[in-house]
């Protein structure tokens, strides 16, 4: 690994060095710094505006880093293509699902497995922890993914991220939109997926869940990290917290 | 999803018995194309007439199909107006004349020269195609008015090639003594030829429709036609998935200008020109980049345009642009809109 991270912490798995990226005329990364430790669940907290999509987008090569460097596990992505970037064993969960509404919940996990040709090739033991995790997948197995509530299409896209062994997810606004008592299944859900020891980079604008499940906490500001640390340290100070994330916990 | 779909239970399903309807098929586009045979009969009178009429339009149909299924996939899966598409139709049809020239026997052309000629004309045309979309696509990805303009250009002068290979006059491209003439079914006349056109037809849509439902390839399609950048997330490269399409696009084309060749007995390098409002009709109506509008769509122009011929000659040139009106208006992305577009 080429950049130590902080004593005692484990290795990054993927890191971010001085990261620019621009869209058409407008300049969003101003030199991200992140890194993702192996393991656990990295939350990438901050405003709107702030950054959070165009970093995980840059990472996945839809959108071209400018400068800086995007290293997994040792190997340069800025360079890659997304197709390659998603088979060193990346998923990408978008803030807008990215669900085929025209293909059953089933077309969509046998296209997410790139081992499996047909359903009969998925992993029944992983698709039964996969139903485990979000029953309405099995309910709904057969039915076209447009039909599903936002809840269960935001359930089918973190179905499809973790089809198969992935090393490191990156996931976008999940709660986004759905009602508390979904969210609550959702942290579950995702809590078990922490409990596996699997490598997340997780952008989210609700507090409560980011301290819900992440292990340590990075909070982007106007195209930069402009804080990185521990989730408990961010939890136990609310000052910090006002100033970063302009809330107070209190409030909730 | 359109208003025609029942609503959604939002009930939480308890066991396995499903909440939610299984995929609602939308049968009115399917409904106006049985209705438009029904509307014809009391007009034309005769019920052979009818049904010569109508099996007309529907080998037309057919074989418009053919031809326009790769521009819809085109569309739907890059985002790519390809109006060029005309050229590998006049390819095919060209490739036909020859081929059926070099096996014809000492009575005329054979039946296995038409086949010759379909499987060299789609692989001529499947090659034609991948240079097509190296040399004059690739480098206007994502620019519609360039693509519009760059794909004409390359169609006018694909044309002039085809000139200087067969030469600028009209080409009669005469059927096999054995696929001439007609059964007589009541009073009505079934030719042979359009038997054999359909049947090909109807193979083309049935191998389509199987492999975009039935195998990973088609699962690729189709949902890159809904997302692309998503299914690159997944891992997969689109642009290869692209090429291939493309090139199968363009041997069906290629195939299609065969059997529409056969289908006019006769072949002049404007055929592609020609054929690509009809395409391009075909497409609009049947909602951009779904197989299966393309299809509905197809033999809607063909009924249309054999209806109207008999009817109203002078109205016929105008009927499928009126029938595209009609349609529009009724449904403004086509009869089978494509999720996500």
């Amino acid at each position: 690994m080429n950049f130590p991270g902080p004593p005692g912490a484990p290795p990054a798995l993927l890191s971010l060095r001085g990261v620019h990226t621009h869209i058409g005329a407008y300049h969003i990364l101003h030199g991200v710094d992140l890194e993702v430790p192996e393991g656990q669940v990295t939350m990438l907290l901050g405003r709107n505006g702030a950054g959070k999509t165009t970093t995980l987008r840059t990472v996945m090569g839809l959108w071209p880093a400018g400068r800086g460097e995007v290293t997994f596990d040792g190997q340069a992505l800025q360079a890659l293509p997304t197709p390659d970037v998603a088979r060193l064993g990346i998923a990408y969960v978008p803030e807008t699902m990215g669900i085929f509404a025209d293909l059953t919940v089933q077309e969509n996990m046998v296209l997410a497995a790139r081992g499996a040709r047909h359903a009969g090739e998925l992993d029944s033991a992983r698709l039964e922890w996969i139903f485990g995790l979000f029953p309405a997948l099995r309910t709904f197995w057969l039915h076209p993914a447009g039909k599903l509530s936002g809840g269960q299409k935001q359930m089918l896209a973190i179905g499809r991220a973790i089809v198969e062994p992935r090393r490191l997810l990156l996931i976008d606004e999940p709660s986004k939109g759905l009602a508390p008592a979904i969210v609550g299944n959702l942290i579950a859900a995702l809590r078990e997926l922490k409990a596996q020891r699997t490598t997340v980079l997780l952008v989210e604008q609700n507090f409560q869940v980011a301290r819900a499940l992440g292990d340590t906490v990075a909070v982007m500001d106007d195209g930069r990290v402009v804080h990185r640390g521990p989730m408990a340290e961010l939890v136990a100070d609310t000052a910090l917290q006002q100033r970063l994330l302009g809330l107070s916990l209190g409030a909730h | 999803m359109g208003s025609s779909t029942p609503g959604v239970s939002t009930a939480p399903a308890a066991t396995a018995a499903p909440s939610v309807p299984r995929a609602a098929f939308d049968w009115r586009p399917v409904a106006l194309l049985v209705a438009l045979p029904l509307l014809a009969w009391p007009l034309l009178g005769s019920g052979s007439t009818w049904l010569t009429l109508t099996f007309a339009g529907l080998t037309m149909g057919l074989i418009i199909f053919v031809i326009a299924s790769g521009l819809t996939l085109v569309f739907g899966l890059m985002d790519v107006l390809n109006f060029g598409h005309g050229v590998f139709i006049a390819l095919g049809a060209f490739m036909a004349t020859s081929v059926m020239a070099w096996t014809a026997g000492a009575d005329g052309p054979t039946v296995a020269g038409v086949f010759a000629a379909m499987l060299l004309a789609m692989a001529v045309a499947g090659a034609a195609g991948l240079v097509f979309e190296r040399v004059i696509v690739r480098p206007v990805y994502g620019l519609h008015l360039k693509q519009i303009l760059i794909t004409m250009g390359g169609m006018i002068v694909g044309e002039e090639l085809i000139k200087v290979i067969w030469g600028p006059q009209q080409v009669a491209l005469p059927l096999p003594q054995d696929l001439r003439g007609a059964w007589i079914v009541g009073e009505a006349a079934i030719e042979r030829y359009r038997v054999l056109a359909s049947v090909i037809g109807l193979v083309v849509f049935v191998a389509l429709v199987w492999t975009l439902n039935r195998s990973k390839l088609g699962l690729l399609i189709r949902a890159g036609v809904q997302d692309r950048s998503m299914v690159e997330a997944l891992g997969y490269r689109i642009r290869r998935l692209f090429v291939g399409v493309f090139v199968a696009g363009s041997a069906l084309a290629g195939l299609g200008g065969v059997l529409w060749g056969l289908y006019q007995q006769s072949v002049i390098p404007q055929i592609g020109a020609q054929v690509n409002v009809l395409i391009f009709i075909v497409i609009i109506i049947g909602g951009l980049g779904s197989t299966f509008g393309c299809f509905v769509g197809a033999l809607l122009v063909g009924l249309m345009a054999n209806y109207t011929g008999y009817l109203a000659p002078k109205v016929a040139l105008f009927s499928n642009i009126a029938l595209m009106v009609g349609v529009l208006l009724w449904r403004p992305q086509g009869l089978y809109p494509v999720a996500n577009r």
